[in-house]
């Protein structure tokens, strides 16, 4: 089979690789029919995420057709068109048993305080992911679902994580009626987040960035008010300016480990790497909220430490909730709302590359080339 | 109400919000659906229902070890399903084995490990690709091609990110600098000793 494959930090390439085989009685083998970069993929790429191997598939949105079972899967059939969690959980542990899908425990024997994750490096339990025409799906009984008829392909890829994470994170704020929420970070997930938080209940949503394309985005895709922090010397003193000097009751930070904004986490963070990326978004979200407020984070971090104002977030009584999203605990009302039109995924998505393509995607994606917002991978597309 | 001139933070009242629940359910599609944290998913945070994950064991079968497989010292077995992709080997392998067995998620020690292993696997595995029919193109594989095709210039203009520092030669060299420095220096330090 063809297949996305890691060289090294900002390389990558497409190999001929074995088509994975059932190794456990309740594995699946699908055959991806669409794919999409994230943008914590970027981090894998940029060589930020600790037991990254040469020779690993990325890829952890993807939908697709099952093609074989094993002996003791129930709930799928071979041809079933379906929709797969970016959390690989076996539904029976300590935390699956309690909808934390996204912290399993039976699935990732590199690390405990992760759960396992397609194609995201041996730190989240090394499985190939699906930037590829075939992949390995464990516990085919508890994550995939198949994809309701009335649903886009586009839609389905992109409620895999990118969507449901933007959902999970406006729940993580705990929005209350009337509330500011500030969304740092107009990319896929800063988008539905905002979407997301007017069905919360939100009073204002402002969306902070600086690239047009993204905020253009965001005011008319999330209905939301918008701040370009390199309009401003400062974007802290902004948001102040801006909520009558409370800070925002709720922000949510849906930018992660490599946020630009402050030339020394970048070059600390990103470039010198003696931090686990840049913090910049994490720090803006504890300066930017109200004293007593939330601050909700489902930007990607990797494992080693980072720089971040702990003390301004204890002295300001905040709340700080976070966590991978628990994805398929998030599907049945996300349908809903996708069905109804509250939420538009597709709408994020800008640009759709063949699989042969891939490292002109990653560099575009990764550069943010020509507006690029959310790429999507055709496995099959010559 | 207290004065309107002075901002909010600095007083008791709260301020009127600037659009009522008309006005914002006209202007956004679904509003306020999940205004009840009951119709959010993720409330409560912890929901007991091991009846609803499509689990149908108390705990899962093991895949098979064909292999040893690393594991981190914080985990009390090898996880009864595991990925099978890449399987540790040559040097880099030796040092994660290391980081693995050595340290546990809680120690730098073991992340620093790990990123040094990447780097060897990526240094090796390029070297490596030299002596095979499919060698590593940085042209290829950096997909630095999308510069022309995709308005490299274009959609750099005027970014802050896309802007250069005084610090970038610095960012660039140092470590090459850095490096050949201590290399000049443990090579003079080692012929000192050799001569005497």
């Amino acid at each position: 089979m063809r297949a996305m494959v890691y060289r090294g930090p900002y390389k990558v390439r497409v190999e001929e690789k074995d088509v994975p085989a059932v190794e456990h009685p309740n594995d699946a083998i699908v055959r991806v029919t669409l794919a999409a970069i994230c943008g914590s993929d970027l981090h894998l790429y940029h060589g930020l995420m600790p037991d990254t191997r040469v020779g690993h598939t990325f890829g952890h949105e993807f939908i697709g057709v099952v093609e074989q079972v094993g002996s003791s899967v129930q709930n799928l059939q071979v041809g079933d068109r379906v929709m797969v969690p970016f959390n690989i959980s076996c539904g029976s542990c300590w935390f699956c048993a309690r909808e934390l899908y996204s912290n399993c425990h039976n699935v990732n024997p590199n690390a405990t305080a992760v759960g396992g994750i397609y194609g995201y490096s041996h730190t989240t339990g090394g499985y190939d992911g699906g930037q590829a025409q075939y992949v390995r799906v464990p516990f085919a009984d508890v994550g995939p679902v198949r994809i309701p008829d009335w649903m886009h392909d586009e839609d389905a890829v992109l409620l895999t994580d990118a969507a449901a994470t933007g959902y999970f994170g406006a729940q993580l704020g705990e929005i209350a009626e009337g509330d500011t929420v500030v969304v740092l970070g107009a990319g896929p997930v800063g988008l539905i987040a905002a979407q997301s938080s007017w069905l919360m209940g939100a009073g204002r949503v402002i969306v902070v960035d600086h690239l047009q394309e993204r905020l253009e985005k965001a005011r008319t895709m999330a209905h939301a008010e918008t701040l370009d922090y390199d309009e401003h010397d400062d974007v802290v003193v902004e948001l102040k300016r801006q909520t009558d000097f409370l800070g925002a009751d709720v922000v949510i930070e849906a930018a992660g480990a490599e946020a630009d904004g402050n030339l020394l986490q970048q070059v600390t963070g990103t470039k010198l790497k003696l931090q686990g990326g840049s913090p910049v978004a994490l720090n803006w979200a504890i300066d930017g909220a109200r004293k007593g407020g939330t601050v909700s984070v489902v930007g990607a971090y990797g494992p080693i430490p980072n720089a971040v104002k702990f003390g301004d977030a204890l002295n300001k009584g905040l709340t700080l909730r976070m966590n991978q999203t628990p994805v398929k605990r998030q599907w049945p009302r996300m349908f809903e709302h996708v069905r109804n039109g509250h939420l538009t995924p597709r709408a994020m998505v800008t640009h759709r590359f063949p699989l042969e393509h891939i490292a002109e995607a990653y560099h575009v994606f990764s550069a943010k080339l020509d507006g690029c917002i959310k790429p999507l991978v055709l496995p099959d597309a010559a | 109400m207290t004065d309107p001139e002075i901002p909010s933070a600095y007083v008791r009242d709260k301020r009127p919000p600037r659009e009522t629940r008309e006005q914002l359910r006209a202007r956004i599609p679904g509003w306020g659906a999940d205004l009840d944290p009951a119709d959010r998913p993720s409330h409560p945070r912890l929901h007991y229902a091991p009846g609803t994950t499509g689990a149908h064991w108390d705990f899962p079968e093991r895949q098979p070890e064909r292999q040893p497989r690393e594991r981190s010292i914080e985990h009390a077995f090898v996880t009864p399903v595991f990925g099978t992709a890449q399987p540790l080997r040559g040097v880099s392998g030796a040092i994660r084995r290391l980081a693995y067995r050595r340290f546990s998620e809680g120690r730098l020690a073991h992340w620093l490990l790990l990123i040094v292993g990447d780097r060897v696997d990526a240094w090796s595995s390029h070297l490596r690709s030299f002596a095979t029919l499919h060698p590593d193109n940085p042209v290829t594989e950096t997909g630095v091609r999308a510069e022309f095709t995709h308005g490299g210039l274009r959609s750099r203009r005027g970014r802050s990110d896309a802007r250069h520092h005084v610090l970038d030669p610095v960012i660039v060299a140092g470590p090459w600098v850095a490096g050949a420095a201590v290399t000049y220096t443990g090579v003079r330090r080692l012929v000192r000793a050799l001569r005497h």
